[in-house]
């Protein structure tokens, strides 16, 4: 299972942060600090993975972003790294060419997005199709009052 | 892609955000933050009712000032009033704040379940998700509480859309994972198995994900799944690529869902059913044959996909470790692997080698390997990679590579990063005396490893090869002729003079023929090490030079104007200056017999597991070192290279016993507790049956013990004098007592007390425990003013107690006068672990009428605990190598007891286990480890607690190598809070 996502700038600019396991904000603020400095540190040819406590991080960079996540021993290093980028190819496809920008000021829609991807830290639905439909639908039912009984 | 949806409906909000963007300074930036904040707070506060659209967007303006970094004190409950909007969009940025900013606060908690209960029941799928979302990323207790028994209906209602099902799922997946006790079991669960079944391929992706972790905590209720998973993951592996339409992911047919199925079939032994089986085996051998084929695609993304899968059918085949020819196959798989070009693939080739590397089918194909990955531990240049080849050279060592790959981790040690030093200080000290042929060649590569890296070489290297030199008499002269060499260095590790000291102490007689290492030249060296050295290693040196006397009666002069200088004698530190005194009076009262009797060559040591690899065990969890305890592989050593007991009493080793000076200690209750562990504290000169050095006591005891009169009954004794086996069978005496078990739990964490007492008898206990063995002190004290008669307290061992516990016990005088008190000793040893603790039999008469009391002995198992400590990382690991679900035990329960943390830390410790600090992420947790030490075998033991305050309730959670042991200690120790 996942434990969470992180996504940052090259200057270590927190831009998203999806936590599956409950810890306290300090906790999270230190996780964040040491995980984005060792990460950033890394020179581009070095393997993706590393052991981190008694978690495997998985990161990858995509143009100005870090996407790194935590999983545990048992999970699968590569497939994770492929929930990156299936979760840039929906935010890509959802934004058209997405940039660090999009996820600034929509970061609302990023999360969205990734509740439909990934729902407590395991994949949820890997169709772009049908994340998008979710996500799209609810666009379309943006401003419209709803009813109980739709 | 749709306009309406970046964000323009909220302008505030994008202004808001440019604003802090073009902040020139974190000063500005927070400035900027509290003019919003101070802006929101007053709207939230205004008279003016807010309207939606508003509250929505000054919600989203705090979540993303707290998202920032910034801590957001208010607002939840205008986020609590979106979940009830009938606007979607306004519901949905009032669950995401609830996500992000979870608050315990118990009103605002009822208010959310509420809105979620309302959105649940709606029949609109949308609306159903969002709550459902909101549930799994929050997965609270209290929100288990209040959904936990109605998602399963949802989960496997017929109606539910496909949506709502893959979100009810995962839902229920982390209420499960977060509170276990509170999802019911029941009908739903063989519905959820076929879901497995399912048309929709997202619906199985996420279900398998809870059948998983269903099937892992019961795995008899759910072996149904086995045949379902192989059939589903058939039809994918041998589906053309683009069957599966938007489950392909670039050319590669539903990559998660295969590897969830194949970790899901990782939780159960190979299928019984051999059509099932057969048709697993083709899988797994296509998935093999595929990874041959040309790729469809140059995209890194089709590779990663495709070896996702393949990495984790690998692990599927080492799992099973029953197919050799699958095992040589994956095997030279990760061989082609080891030399790819991608980094990512060198290091998890290797990281799975290194579990192929213990199976017996694949050992010797992965021997084959050896320069590639030598090779990799020189050239890698990410220190990640590195260490898995460190890992992966340590796994794949046997006989017949050991000093290549012995030779290559020394040299790497010398530029290795610090944090792996230790590590692998470890793994060559291990290796190095595993496979030893001959024992110079061990000696050799321990003092390199302290030249090489003395910091990193704990106690437990060093005290080890001490012990392999005393018990191997073959390897002596050598030893000391090389410790005498390597101390001629000029800078030489405190590791080395205290080895050195040690073995030229016990051995430096060997080596004392040549006039180049006379015993005057080896006090010199020595003693020119001296006055750097820390305290620990001044002591030893001290008993070194006692050792000396003995050994080169032509030093005794100057080793004795050594301990009569000032600097000895009036030494501040009392163990150095209590040393010097006494090595110093034994040299001068003691004879030469006698002399040579105390200071006679050590014994060999008792055979018992390495203590390094206990260490390494330790450190890495009980996996890290299986590759070497496989048994499988090297049955022939096991005798050359079997281990010695570890004990922690080398360090003050050559000290004489205090008892050589004339005098027994008293067993005195008054008096400082005498070390437990009966048969290290025998008395050189009693002739009883145990022949052991003698260690243990403290050089105080000597002199206190001579201000006190000799006690009639000297707990040594007993050692030679078991209790007659009069005892009464277990048939004789009557059941204990209503109370015994109250009794028992006040003694589970502390060691004395008052065990019983009535308006006759009262009973007292003082007791002490080291390693396996443990002394008791009973105390009998006659309330009334008549003699008791005919007293016999007993020990009964019920059931196959015997074979686990031994406690000899010592006939106590059979009158006890009025107001007077008797004692009872009890020795006591673990063989191994045990669950009922033995009986204690009272029986006297009083005034005429025969009396009799059946209590159970404060002996438990956790008694025998060593408390160890380890850092957050080994804790982990080790905590994840226990995952079977049989060597857990959970308890979740009531508060008996104030809830204080003080209180929680003394009961911990006292029960025995080491606590850990900052490892739980949770401060307000508790986290312990410890070994259990029995005479047959170790158990290691984790636990954590974890107090909840508000509910007045704990959650308990064991982790043992035992099964047992973990049920029995999480039950002792839940009866304490």
């Amino acid at each position: 299972m996942m434990q969470f996502m992180l996504l940052f700038s090259r200057q270590g600019k927190l831009r998203l942060q999806k936590w599956y396991v409950p810890l306290s904000d300090k906790e999270k603020k230190k996780i964040t600090r040491e995980l984005v400095q060792t990460v950033l540190a890394r020179k581009p040819k070095m393997c993706s993975f590393l052991e981190w406590r008694d978690l495997k991080i998985v990161y990858k960079r995509y143009a100005s972003l870090y996407f790194c996540c935590a999983i545990e021993d048992q999970d699968n290093e590569l497939i994770t790294l492929e929930i990156i980028h299936r979760y840039v190819e929906l935010l890509d496809k959802y934004f058209g060419s997405v940039c660090e920008l999009d996820i600034i000021f929509n970061f609302e829609k990023a999360y969205f997005i990734l509740d439909e991807f990934l729902l407590g830290g395991e994949v949820q639905e890997t169709s772009k199709k049908n994340v998008l439909k979710a996500i799209e639908q609810a666009d379309l039912l943006q401003e419209v009052p709803m009813g109980r009984t739709k | 892609m749709p306009a309406v949806s970046k964000g323009d409906g909220m302008r505030g909000l994008a202004v808001f955000i440019s604003d802090i963007r073009n902040c020139k300074s974190k000063e500005a930036e927070i400035k900027r933050i509290n003019k919003e904040l101070a802006n929101i707070r007053s709207k939230f506060k205004g008279d003016k009712a807010l309207d939606g659209y508003s509250k929505k967007k000054y919600v989203c303006k705090l979540l993303f000032i707290f998202l920032l970094g910034h801590d957001i004190d208010f607002g939840h409950m205008e986020a609590v009033n979106l979940l009830s909007s009938n606007k979607y969009t306004e519901k949905q940025i009032g669950y995401l704040f609830i996500s992000v900013l979870v608050n315990s606060n118990s009103e605002l908690i009822r208010l959310i379940n509420n809105a979620i209960k309302n959105d649940l029941a709606s029949r609109n799928p949308t609306f159903m998700c969002l709550a459902l979302h909101c549930i799994a990323n929050v997965g609270s207790r209290e929100m288990g509480e209040a959904f936990a028994a109605d998602i399963p209906r949802i989960l496997v209602a017929g109606d539910s859309m496909d949506s709502v099902k893959q979100s009810a799922a995962l839902c229920l997946l982390r209420l499960y994972k977060a509170s276990p006790d509170l999802v019911p079991m029941g009908e739903w669960t063989a519905r959820v198995v076929h879901l497995l079944n399912d048309q929709h391929m997202g619906v199985v992706t996420a279900a398998v994900s809870l059948i998983t972790c269903l099937c892992k905590k019961n795995p008899d209720d759910f072996k149904t799944c086995i045949s379902l998973a192989v059939s589903r993951l058939s039809r994918i592996v041998s589906s053309a690529s683009t069957d599966l339409q938007d489950y392909t992911y670039y050319f590669v047919p539903a990559p998660w869902l295969s590897v969830k199925l194949l970790r899901l079939l990782q939780c159960y032994p190979p299928p019984e059913d051999a059509a099932v089986k057969g048709r697993l085996v083709e899988c797994l051998e296509t998935v093999l044959n595929k990874a041959q084929e040309p790729p469809k695609s140059k995209k890194v993304q089709h590779s990663n996909a495709k070896n996702a899968i393949l990495f984790e059918t690998i692990s599927l085949i080492i799992h099973y470790d029953s197919e050799p020819n699958l095992l040589v196959r994956a095997c030279n798989q990760l061989g082609q692997f080891l030399q790819h070009r991608e980094t990512n693939l060198r290091y998890l080739a290797l990281e799975s080698m290194c579990t192929l590397a213990s199976s017996e089918f694949s050992h010797e194909a992965v021997k084959t390997h050896i320069d590639t990955v030598i090779n990799a531990l020189k050239t890698e240049r990410d220190v990640s990679v590195r260490q898995r080849a460190a890992d992966l050279l340590y796994a794949m060592c046997d006989r017949s590579n050991a000093k290549q790959i012995v030779s290559e981790m020394l040299r790497y040690l010398e530029t290795a990063d610090y944090a792996i030093r230790e590590e692998i200080v470890l793994k060559v000290a291990i290796l190095a005396e595993k496979y030893a042929v001959d024992y110079s060649w061990y000696v050799d590569t321990i003092l390199n490893l302290i030249r090489i890296a003395g910091d990193y070489v704990s106690e437990e290297v060093w005290y080890r090869v001490l012990q392999i030199v005393t018990n191997r008499d073959d390897v002596q002269g050598y030893a000391a002729k090389t410790v005498f060499e390597a101390l001629q260095a000029p800078a030489c590790h405190e590791n080395m003079v205290k080895v050195g000291g040690y073995i030229l102490g016990e051995f430096g007689n060997l080596i004392a023929g040549d006039p180049r290492s006379s015993p005057p030249v080896q006090f010199s060296l020595l003693h020119s090490k001296f006055h750097l050295c820390s305290v620990a290693t001044r002591a030893l040196l001290l008993s070194t030079y006692i050792k000396f006397i003995n050994l080169f009666p032509e030093t005794k002069a100057t080793i004795q104007g050594v301990l009569r200088a000032g600097s000895q004698l009036r030494n501040a530190d009392v163990e150095l200056q209590q040393r010097a005194v006494e090595y110093l009076t034994l040299s001068s009262v003691a004879s030469t017999d006698v002399l040579a009797t105390v200071l006679e060559e050590m014994p060999p040591f008792p055979e018992r597991e390495s203590s390094i690899l206990a260490k390494l065990k330790r450190k890495k969890g009980p996996g890290a070192a299986s590759a070497l305890d496989d048994s499988r592989r090297d049955t022939s050593n096991s005798d050359i290279n079997g281990g010695v007991e570890p004990t922690p009493s080398t360090v003050s080793t050559p000290s004489p016993s205090a008892d050589l000076l004339g005098l027994r200690a008293a067993p005195s209750p008054a008096a400082p507790p005498v070390p437990v562990g009966g048969n290290l504290l025998v008395d050189v000169f009693s002739d009883g049956p145990t022949a052991q050095p003698s260690l243990g006591p403290t050089p105080e005891e000597a002199f206190l013990s001579e201000l006190e009169p000799p006690a009639p009954e000297s707990p040594m004794a007993l050692l030679a004098d078991p209790a007659p086996a009069a005892d009464p069978g277990p048939e004789d005496i009557g059941p204990p007592i209503p109370e015994a078990d109250e009794l028992l739990n006040k003694f589970v964490c502390k060691n004395s007390g008052v065990l019983f007492e009535n308006q006759l008898l009262q009973i007292g206990v003082k007791s002490e425990f080291r390693q396996n063995l443990g002394r008791m002190y009973l105390f009998y004290g006659n309330k009334t003013s008549v003699q008791f008669q005919n007293f016999s307290p007993t020990v009964v061992h019920p059931g196959d107690l015997q074979t686990q516990l031994a406690v000899q016990t010592k006939r106590v005088a059979a009158q006890v006068d009025g107001g007077a008190q008797v004692q009872q000793v009890l020795n006591i040893e673990c063989l191994r672990d045990f669950l009922t603790p033995p009986l204690l039999s009272v029986r006297f008469r009083y005034g005429g009428t025969a009396q009799s009391l059946t209590l159970k002995l404060p002996v438990t198992i956790n008694k025998f605990f060593q408390p160890t400590e380890m850092a957050a990382q080994d804790f982990f690991q080790r905590w994840k190598q226990l995952s079977l679900p049989l060597q857990e035990a959970q308890k979740i329960f009531k508060a008996n007891h104030p809830m204080d943390a003080e209180v929680t830390k003394a009961k911990l410790l006292g029960f025995g286990s080491a606590l850990l600090d900052n490892v739980d992420p949770n401060p307000e947790n508790f986290v312990g480890a410890g070994i259990i030490q029995t005479k047959a075998l170790q158990v290691g033991c984790l636990l954590r607690l974890e107090p909840n305050v508000q509910a007045q309730m704990y959650r308990l959670t064991l982790r043992t190598s035992k099964e047992p042991v973990s049920r029995h200690l999480c039950e002792l120790l839940a009866q304490q809070f």
